[in-house]
């Protein structure tokens, strides 16, 4: 499994694509999120992150495959 | 008829060219630029980066609900990536409707919920230091 990262979560985990396809552990949005949190503390003084999966904000219970594209998605601020 | 893109670049006499119809008596059209100060101190430039993909499907959804409520002839949603000096044009939001409030609401819809949930972020640089927005409380 990948997720595609953008924005300041590339800076806080110093990488473009969080490669997970060694950890089986993950089986739903939720404990990506935990996982992610986990790993990577600072990730969790930001005021939210999402996660997406293929192209959609999707919701914890959402169960992940390594054929849906995953993205987190940190605060937004376009426009 | 919609249009959505993301570009590097806003030209916004082609946007005003593209809006026009000649059923719309009323054009509203918002432009998001780049603004020399925040938080008090002085903004040099700004760099936008975006989940194009997820956010072209973001607008279009947006563009097709604003579609759904209010009677639009042209709807055109574009924003910018990359790095954006003061005065740029960063994002513009255009509707054309028969009448003005119509095009005034769906307007500042669209640009209301792009800022809400549409994956582009936005980078402030400073003279000496750099802020992703929003990102922390």
């Amino acid at each position: 499994m990948e997720v595609l990262l953008f924005g300041i979560s590339k800076e806080i985990t110093g990488q473009k694509i969080l490669d997970l396809s060694k950890d089986n552990q993950i089986n739903t949005v939720l404990d990506l999120k935990k996982w992610i949190l986990k790993k990577y503390p600072q990730m969790g003084n930001l005021n939210s992150f999402a996660i997406a999966v293929d192209q959609e904000y999707a919701n914890d219970d959402l169960r992940l495959s390594d054929q849906q594209e995953i993205a987190l998605i940190p605060p937004v601020s376009g426009g | 008829m919609k249009k959505i893109e993301i570009l590097s670049d806003i030209n916004l006499n082609e946007v005003y060219a593209w809006l026009q119809h000649p059923e719309a008596g009323g054009i509203d059209l918002f432009i998001g630029c780049v603004r020399n100060h925040a938080h008090g101190k002085s903004v040099i430039k700004l760099e936008f980066e975006g989940y194009e993909p997820m956010a072209l499907h973001q607008m279009d959804r947006l563009a097709n609900k604003a579609i759904e409520q209010w009677p639009v002839k042209k709807l055109l949603m574009i924003h910018a990536l990359g790095n954006k000096q003061i005065g740029d044009p960063v994002v513009v939001i255009g509707v054309a409707c028969a009448h003005r409030d119509d095009a005034f609401k769906a307007c500042k819809f669209l640009i209301d919920e792009l800022k809400k949930s549409v994956p582009i972020w936005k980078k402030e640089y400073f003279t000496d230091h750099t802020v992703w927005v929003n990102a922390h409380p």
